[in-house]
């Protein structure tokens, strides 16, 4: 850890967290979405890890369990989700899916 | 039992609640006629055994109050409901219930086979309930409770046939004709309440009348305290100018008409009057109001009277012009005489009302008049008992009408002076003459109704027995009240009976001037049973022999005959003056302007400058969930931005 200067875990979470986001704006698969949301959270988990250890106080690793346990669940919602929409319009091309436009 | 009065007023309610709840179920016309007139009937015992019970009291204790509870207890105002048992709510009670115990036996007869039977008793006896808080209540506030009670159940009644058609309309416009006329007599009613709680500091019939005759307040008040009941009064008992409801009144059924129109209601206004008669006395100039509004009242409507040919429509301005003599007699301080005409009157209108309900029912709902004739032999009793009520109400002499309204004209003569006597005695003649007009083309006469149709027949004795009993107390009901004149030492029984109640009033009226010789009354009295006979000889004579004088009158006097059919216009006069602006108004400016176009237009306008707008705003809810993540992060970054730049 001390080899690594702490800036090069925060450019990589950072650098993931941008990418994610750039992915939920602009991809259309709804699954590749899904990918780039659980993409950020683990951008999150790898800073909580980081700062966690920088400090010297385990709670933000205890933190980021709390997280993967939200983003599996999440996931398993959200897929339920998706794969129902699929069933019903047979794609998961998002833009194609407005249902809750006015 | 004084103390147990209250059972009088209970009974009634009881037997409203029994036949309006369970009436339906119950079904058999027989019950139902029972519960109804038995709780009145006994109702009426108790208010006899009250009644001599009070009689066997010294004078000065025959004033009871029976208190039941506190009603309303709020800062200043503290109303019990109380009872005033005294020799006028007695006199009143008595007549209430006798009568309408006879007219609740009567209807058992008059509503057979109607749906509504059960419904109509409770009615009944819902007013007979609220009749007697009228009479009976000891505070102003408890007599109002009974005023508007009547008032609610004239409008039941009234309409009681809601969707039988009556003139122009429907029954149901009578009715609420009658209940929106009451309104405008009872705003003045409250008018009058407020400012006597203004000036008095209570609502208390014994309370008030002691201050009255203790405290000393400007006449001013006075006059507007007794002008505001008198209001009241005009409403109720349908004087000028408010009569108007009573003869479509009529559109109910007979029995109601008996009822409320001749026993009971309508002498409301009547009794509360003589009730506050030392308000009254007080304020002179309201009295004299009282007496010439009482005396045009009772012309005008008679000779409405004399060209009428709807036979409840007579009886409706005969009672209309009746009530007049009552107020006559109040406003010229015989207030005892008042009271004793409206006992008598109670018997023979009630008798006339529910005789002509008699031939009604006989005749296939026919009201017209000149559709009837010769019913003498096919309806006896109902032939013999009519006539006794119309000598009765035409004041033949011996009869009762002839003590009451002979006591009236001579208080009028010796208190309110020649012209009011003059004109009291004219419409007696009046009277008389359209009530045999009525008479004679209703039982006398060629028969003139179609044989093929309509077969004339006696009512059951259970109305022609109350018919009797009516007409025997139209005959003896007059000599409780025989003038001193004949009676001697014993005086007027019934002016004696009712004379502690008026004693402050004719105190301060300084009544009973001695310088009038008897002689005088019996020569007052002779002219105006001269006149009565003429004009009952004159009527007979003209409808059953001689009809072409009639109607050479009535070609010769066109106008004036057209005049008299149409009611002078009153009804017509009101619509264009007062109820056609009121419905122009109401829908040109309140509805159509003010309601329509600036209330609606608001909220019409402010709903559709927010829909434009939304129509707007709601083209960026495009329902692509990438557009709005995106312009959550846009929204992030600009925040962070701005925190940074803010850290700085």
């Amino acid at each position: 850890m001390s080899s690594i200067p702490i800036e090069y875990y925060l450019i990589l979470s950072a650098f993931m967290f941008i990418v994610g986001v750039t992915g939920v704006l602009i991809r259309r698969n709804a699954i590749v979405v899904f990918m780039c949301i659980e993409l950020m959270l683990n951008s999150a988990n790898l800073a909580l890890v980081t700062f966690s250890s920088y400090i010297g106080n385990p709670i933000g690793q205890v933190f980021v369990f709390f997280v993967m346990t939200v983003a599996a669940a999440e996931a398993a919602v959200g897929l339920a989700i998706i794969i129902a929409i699929f069933r019903n319009k047979l794609t998961v091309n998002i833009d194609e899916i407005n249902i809750f436009k006015w | 039992m004084i103390n147990y009065i209250y059972l009088a007023i209970i009974l009634p309610l009881a037997g409203f609640l029994i036949n309006g709840l369970f009436g339906r179920k119950i079904k058999s016309e027989l019950i139902i006629g029972l519960i109804g007139s038995l709780t009145v009937g006994f109702s009426f015992i108790i208010s006899l055994l009250a009644f001599v019970e009070t009689i066997s009291l010294p004078v000065n204790q025959r004033s009871n109050v029976v208190e039941l509870f506190t009603w309303l207890s709020v800062a200043g105002l503290n109303i019990k409901f109380g009872y005033l048992v005294d020799q006028l709510s007695l006199t009143m009670s008595l007549i209430v219930t006798g009568v309408g115990f006879l007219i609740h036996v009567y209807s058992i007869g008059y509503m057979h086979g109607d749906k509504g039977f059960w419904k109509f008793f409770a009615y009944l006896n819902l007013f007979i309930f609220a009749m007697m808080n009228l009479v009976l209540g000891d505070n102003f506030v408890v007599l109002f409770l009974g005023w508007e009670g009547v008032g609610l159940c004239s409008y039941l009644l009234i309409g009681f046939w809601y969707d039988k058609k009556f003139e122009k309309s429907t029954t149901a416009d009578a009715a609420k004709k009658a209940f929106i006329v009451n309104r405008i007599g009872d705003f003045g009613f409250l008018l009058g309440m407020f400012l006597i709680y203004y000036t008095f500091d209570s609502l208390n019939f014994n309370e008030v009348f002691s201050k009255a005759q203790t405290l000393s307040i400007s006449e001013a008040t006075y006059s507007f305290i007794a002008l505001f009941l008198f209001i009241g009064a005009t409403g109720k008992s349908a004087q000028i100018p408010l009569y108007v409801w009573l003869p479509d009144a009529m559109a109910g059924p007979t029995p109601v008409s008996a009822l409320i129109h001749a026993a009971t209601m309508v002498t409301a206004g009547v009794y509360m009057v003589s009730r506050a008669s030392i308000l009254f006395a007080s304020a002179p100039v309201v009295m004299l109001i009282v007496a010439i509004i009482g005396v045009f009242t009772a012309l005008f409507a008679a000779t409405i009277g004399l060209v009428q040919n709807d036979i409840k429509k007579i009886l409706a301005y005969s009672t209309i012009s009746q009530l007049g003599y009552m107020f006559l007699a109040a406003g010229v301080g015989a207030f005892s005489a008042s009271i004793f005409h409206v006992m008598t009157h109670a018997f023979f209108k009630a008798l006339l009302f529910l005789g002509a309900g008699s031939v009604i029912h006989s005749m296939h709902e026919e009201q017209n008049i000149q559709n009837y004739g010769g019913l003498k032999k096919y309806m006896p009793k109902t032939y013999l008992t009519f006539l006794i009520a119309a000598l009765a109400i035409s004041g033949f002499p011996g009869l009762s009408g002839f003590f009451s309204k002979d006591e009236i004209l001579w208080y009028s003569f010796i208190n309110g002076g020649f012209v009011l006597w003059l004109v009291g005695a004219f419409t007696a003649m009046l009277t008389a003459f359209y009530i045999f007009r009525l008479f004679s083309l209703t039982f006398l006469g060629q028969e003139r109704f179609d044989h093929h149709k309509i077969h004339p027949h006696e009512s059951p004795s259970v109305m022609t027995i109350p018919l009797i009993i009516l007409a025997v107390l139209s005959v003896i009901g007059g000599y409780v009240g025989i003038p001193e004149v004949f009676s001697g030492e014993n005086g007027n029984l019934f002016e004696s009976w009712l004379a502690p109640i008026y004693e402050p009033a004719e105190r301060l009226l300084l009544m009973h001037s001695e310088t009038y010789s008897h002689t005088l009354e019996i020569i007052l009295m002779f002219v105006s049973v001269v006149l009565a006979l003429s004009a009952i000889y004159f009527a007979i004579h003209v409808y059953t022999k001689n009809r072409t004088i009639a109607e050479n009158l009535s070609n010769n006097f066109k106008k004036l005959y057209n005049l008299l059919l149409n009611k002078y216009y009153v009804d017509e006069i009101y619509d264009a003056a007062i109820v056609n602006p009121i419905k122009i108004g109401s829908e040109k400016v309140l509805w159509k302007f003010t309601d329509a176009f600036i209330i609606d237009g608001i909220v019409n306008g402010v709903a559709r400058i927010i829909g434009l707008v939304s129509g707007f705003i709601r083209k960026i809810q495009t329902g692509v969930a990438q557009f709005y993540a995106l312009v959550i992060v846009a929204g992030i970054a600009l925040i962070l931005f701005w925190v940074i730049l803010s850290i700085n």
